[in-house]
């Protein structure tokens, strides 16, 4: 098996790009649900892209993953045959869409906490994990500068854009803190080399954010709720909902094939 | 190992045959922009021609996506092989690559040429924006039809992962900008 790590165990690592990945695909697939409903062409077209990108990236993480974890695994049985209590994503990717301010918000926080994660696992020991990053970062520059365009123009915009603005922040803000609170498949392949440690972004995390919110004119919220618990499997009904939609064919008509 | 097809003339040397499967993939388009190779891409990164005996040649294409959603990566890899299969290649193997990581630098300056004439305005030589800072823009995108330098930033994501959208301010034409990776 190629990139074995010595001082961990492969389920760790198996876990940590399964986190990875679920990020990545959950949002992707929130976002792919505007595909055909946007508010105007042009941004049905950029979400659409935004969609595809994270599914990209959720791809890769779930072929190296296959790949360490054998026994047949292989992407397609990663994304569409494990159970919701098997998904490590980080609860805010399944928030629902809301409206544009909320569907804008949740990829401003996240691709704005994925650039700092990826800048520091493409200098992952784990040579497959740095260049899955060093690709993926890319993209999630354009990701961050599009959301945090939204986040500035609807803002500090009209009266409406500005209140919807500020009521997704209220909406998201609750799922924000789990990013940086570490799971232990975080914790460890970040101390053998191979993760990143979350608690060491968010400091650069929350100084982008709250100069975006600055220029956008809105604020976080004084005391929100903190809710956990995605990353090891605890979610809310909305992941439920999500997979049942996009794992229904492969459930239906297992090996079904385009 | 398979035997190798009647197009293939086994007795050249590894080198020629490498010369000979880059030519075949001068000759596979990205199907989203049918007017670049995957060599004008410059999306395949190295050749390799292994166990060449009397009768028996294996190839591996090594091959790096530009984006990582880009939905053309199966077909390309599939006319990729389809390509060499015509040609008597057999024993195929594609390997994906993602370090270093695509880049527009890439493209070449004949593939830019390319681009141009087909109407989507080349990627600059050197990239000037790339940092996630807010409502940048990348000076003098010039427009395809009219050579106009005076045009404007649509969207960032256009018809395919690669290109941004735009439209010249004097002729009207809007056009697709393969952005800077």
């Amino acid at each position: 098996m190629p990139h074995q790590p010595i001082n961990i165990s492969i389920d760790q690592l198996v876990n940590y790009c399964l986190h990875l990945a679920d990020n990545a695909l959950i949002l992707g697939h929130r976002n792919s649900e505007w595909c055909g409903h946007g508010p105007v062409l042009e941004q049905d077209i950029a979400i659409s892209n935004i969609a595809l990108d994270c599914i990209g990236q959720a791809r890769n993480f779930y072929q190296y993953a296959a790949e360490l974890s054998g026994n047949g695994a292989t992407e397609d049985t990663l994304a569409y045959l494990r159970e919701a209590s098997d998904f490590k994503n980080a609860l805010l990717t399944e928030q629902p869409n809301g409206d544009w301010a909320q569907t804008t918000l949740r990829q401003f926080l996240f691709s704005t906490y994925q650039y700092f994660l990826y800048q520091l696992l493409q200098n992952s020991s784990n040579p497959t994990l740095a260049a899955i990053a060093e690709k993926a970062l890319k993209e999630v520059t354009y990701h961050v500068r599009w959301s945090s365009e939204w986040v500035i123009r609807l803002g500090d915009g009209t009266d409406e854009s500005k209140q919807r603005m500020q009521n997704a922040i209220a909406a998201l803000w609750p799922y924000t803190a789990e990013l940086f609170h570490p799971a232990p498949y975080e914790t460890t392949t970040a101390s053998a080399g191979f993760g990143v440690d979350p608690a060491s972004i968010k400091a650069a995390w929350h100084e982008k954010i709250t100069a975006v919110f600055e220029e956008a004119t809105v604020s976080v919220p004084r005391a929100a709720d903190v809710q956990v618990g995605g990353k090891e499997g605890k979610h809310t009904q909305y992941l439920v909902d999500i997979l049942e939609e996009m794992q229904h064919l492969q459930r239906t008509y297992p090996n079904a094939q385009w | 190992m398979v035997s190798a097809g009647k197009n293939i003339n086994t007795h050249t040397s590894p080198e020629g045959i490498k010369g000979q499967v880059l030519q075949i993939l001068h000759t596979v388009l990205d199907p989203e922009v049918p007017v670049l190779s995957v060599m004008d891409l410059g999306i395949v990164r190295d050749v390799k021609i292994s166990a060449l005996t009397d009768k028996e040649i294996g190839v591996e294409i090594f091959v790096t996506p530009t984006y990582t959603g880009c939905p053309a990566i199966d077909i390309i890899n599939m006319h990729i092989r389809m390509a060499l299969l015509q040609e008597g290649f057999t024993d195929i193997k594609i390997t994906q690559v993602l370090s270093p990581a695509w880049t527009t630098d890439w493209i070449t300056t004949e593939g830019k040429e390319k681009l141009k004439a087909y109407g989507i305005a080349p990627p600059h030589y050197r990239q000037s924006v790339c940092t996630p800072d807010a409502f940048q823009e990348e000076e003098a995108i010039q427009c395809p039809l009219c050579n106009s330098y005076n045009t404007r930033l649509v969207s960032q994501f256009g018809s395919t992962a690669c290109k941004a959208l735009y439209q010249c301010n004097d002729c009207q034409e809007p056009f697709d900008y393969f952005k800077c990776h």
